[in-house]
């Protein structure tokens, strides 16, 4: 899988390649319009990950002349503005999805295994790691053959595990997905924590061949048993 | 005040004191020009009245006024030599009134072979009385005619000449700087109101200019402020993962990280604060807070049920409020999450939809909060950081972007109400 990351600033640039490689993907760089929007229309990539503010232009205008060239469903759009109206134009312009910065790297993981898997002919709505394997369009989860009985929210850390697989999983990044948006409080630590250990005592039963490790008491991760 | 009144006012006390002073003093001068043209007629009739005796000695013998206007009488030397001529008011009885009426009175003494008369000549006044009677009334009326005439000339004119002033203040008052166009022209030749017109279209162009300014600040700041935040955050996600830390070094970068975490939540709670005070919302349409509450209570049901609280709805009533759709969410959601979070294990919310406001009323670990500081940033009731300041602050802000109204009482539990009724158009 090709991945291009259109970032100006490069250390989180950087980062990104950096996380993006630890997935196995092959990731390739731009650091302006100009050189974007060589690369865009002489390769082909998987995924875009586009951010809107660039030196020489906009990243919504590079999105403009992707769509046009039918190439605009696999551009996940990065953005420092969190602004209703960027968002709304970018999907407009049949970008897959809008991430604002600044963003977990399993956020951003996540996004990208969502766009691969929508763009893949015949790809089916589930992911999997070691024996464990999830129906995102039934929400059921197997261990092995076996369906096993998750809640909602246990379903949903589940899912985030299983998409960043060996990563690190921070608290916040969880929370931030479990809770959606404009989370005011975050004291909602202990509800993760309880959540996390319903999930351990799961899998344990199910015989998964995966466990949940605690990282430094920031964060999990999804290590083979 | 209004300035026509004040205008008025500043007319009448002077009008008032001059016109009063003039009225006196006309009042006077009139009568006093009455008595001297009476005077003047008594003295001619003195005169003649002295020629005729002297070629008719049977008038000297006239004692009483009768039928005449003048009475002679015969009076010794010294006491005539002493007479000046002295006229007076007096009263006497007339046939044709019936009853005492004022008369001017010349009493003179003169001498005429030797012999000296004491003499009285008369004028009735009643013709004079009647007609400074009336002198008195026309310079009254003149004087209310005066008072009322500039009062209603001064009301027309200062009205019509203060009329562009008063349409433009209305543009004025209707003004909003996030919206709408320049106001429209001044039609006048009033070179003060042309002056404030000026002005205020040069204060209105600059206020727009800084208002852009800040707009572009904010999310210049934004993007400014995010990309740093997002490379440190991301860099030491990086590192964690590295694995190549030591126990000591790793709780060290997962601190700072969790202290990034509140940076970032911090200055996204901020920036969504800021813009809903610079009203960058308005997607506004009708949308039902009761449908915008279960979905926020469905989201939030796994964390009732672990904290074990209890969720009760009361008054069915349905409300629907002209706003935009995720700042009702916002508004609903920081409003029951609060309730959540300042709850102890196995508390209670009860969530009272009355007809155009919400109730969200739960027990609370805590006593009273400050009332008058509850809705602002970064209250907290305790020091804890682990909460933002903001919820309920985004609350108040959304409330009045709207003109709702948002209260906080204790009752032994803590009550938040939300009056969507409260827009003024």
């Amino acid at each position: 899988m090709k991945i291009l990351v259109v970032e100006d600033e490069q250390g989180l640039r950087e980062a990104i390649r950096a996380s993006l490689k630890k997935e196995g993907f092959l990731v390739e760089t731009a650091e302006d319009f100009h050189v974007a929007s060589e690369k865009v229309f002489v390769y082909a990539y998987d995924c875009i990950l586009l951010d809107i503010m660039l030196p020489h232009g906009s990243g919504l205008d590079l999105l403009e002349e992707l769509q046009q060239a039918g190439k605009s469903e696999n551009v996940i759009v990065i953005s420092a503005k969190n602004s209703v109206e960027d968002k709304v134009r970018g999907l407009a312009l049949g970008a897959d999805d809008y991430l604002t910065k600044p963003f977990h790297l399993a956020e951003l993981n996540a996004r990208v295994k969502a766009v691969l898997r929508r763009n893949t002919l015949g790809g089916k709505e589930e992911v999997a790691w070691a024996n464990v394997r999830m129906d995102l369009d039934n929400r059921l989860v197997f261990i092995g053959d076996r369906p096993t009985d998750l809640n909602r929210k246990e379903f949903d850390t589940l899912q985030y595990f299983l998409l960043n697989p060996n990563r690190l999983v921070t608290r916040t990044a969880l929370a931030e997905y479990v809770w959606g948006d404009h989370i005011d409080q975050s004291d909602n630590f202990d509800f993760i924590y309880s959540q996390i250990k319903n999930i351990r005592r799961k899998l344990k039963q199910g015989a998964a061949a995966v466990r949940i490790q605690t990282v430094y008491g920031v964060g999990y991760k999804l290590i083979h048993r | 005040m209004k300035l026509l009144n004040q205008s008025l006012l500043y007319l009448f006390v002077p009008l008032f004191v001059l016109i009063s002073a003039w009225a006196v003093v006309f009042y006077f001068s009139m009568l006093d020009e009455v008595y001297d043209s009476i005077d003047d007629g008594l003295d001619n009739s003195k005169l003649l009245i002295i020629t005729k005796a002297r070629e008719d000695a049977s008038i000297l013998n006239r004692r009483e006024f009768e039928e005449g206007n003048y009475a002679i009488r015969e009076m010794p030397r010294p006491a005539a030599l002493r007479v000046t001529d002295l006229y007076q008011d007096t009263l006497m009885y007339m046939l044709n009134e019936e009853d005492l009426e004022p008369v001017r009175m010349l009493t003179t003494a003169f001498e005429l072979d030797d012999r000296y008369y004491e003499l009285k000549v008369i004028n009735s006044m009643v013709e004079e009385d009647d007609q400074i009677e009336n002198l008195l009334w026309s310079v009254l009326l003149l004087y209310l005619l005066l008072l009322v005439s500039i009062a209603l000339i001064n009301n027309l004119a200062l009205k019509k000449l203060w009329q562009p002033f008063y349409r433009y203040m209305g543009q004025l008052k209707a003004f909003r700087l996030d919206h709408g166009g320049p106001l429209t022209g001044m039609n006048t030749d009033t070179e003060e109101f042309l002056e404030l017109k000026r002005s205020a279209d040069a204060l209105i162009g600059h206020s727009r200019e800084v208002y852009r300014n800040q707009k572009r600040f904010n999310e210049n700041a934004s993007h400014e402020l995010q990309t740093p935040l997002a490379v440190i955050h991301n860099k030491l996600e990086l590192l964690l993962e590295g694995g190549r830390l030591s126990e000591e070094d790793a709780a060290a970068v997962g601190q700072v990280m969790k202290t990034t975490s509140q940076l970032i939540r911090l200055s996204q709670s901020l920036l969504l604060l800021s813009k809903i005070e610079n009203k960058q919302f308005f997607d506004n349409q009708p949308v039902s807070v009761n449908r915008v509450v279960r979905r926020v209570c469905n989201e939030l049901e796994e964390l009732l049920a672990h904290r074990n609280i209890d969720l009760d709805y009361a008054g069915g009533v349905e409300i629907v409020v002209e706003m935009d759709p995720h700042l009702a969410y916002i508004l609903v959601a920081n409003l029951i999450r609060n309730a959540i979070f300042h709850n102890h294990a196995g508390g209670r919310i009860q969530l009272i939809f009355a007809s155009e406001a919400l109730t969200v009323q739960n027990t609370s670990a805590g006593g009273e909060l400050a009332v008058d500081k509850v809705f602002n940033r970064f209250y907290r009731e305790s020091s804890s950081r682990k909460s933002s300041g903001l919820g309920l602050a985004m609350v108040r802000a959304i409330a009045d972007l709207y003109g709702f109204r948002v209260a906080y009482r204790y009752t032994g539990e803590q009550v938040f109400c939300v009056r969507f009724g409260g827009r003024e158009k």
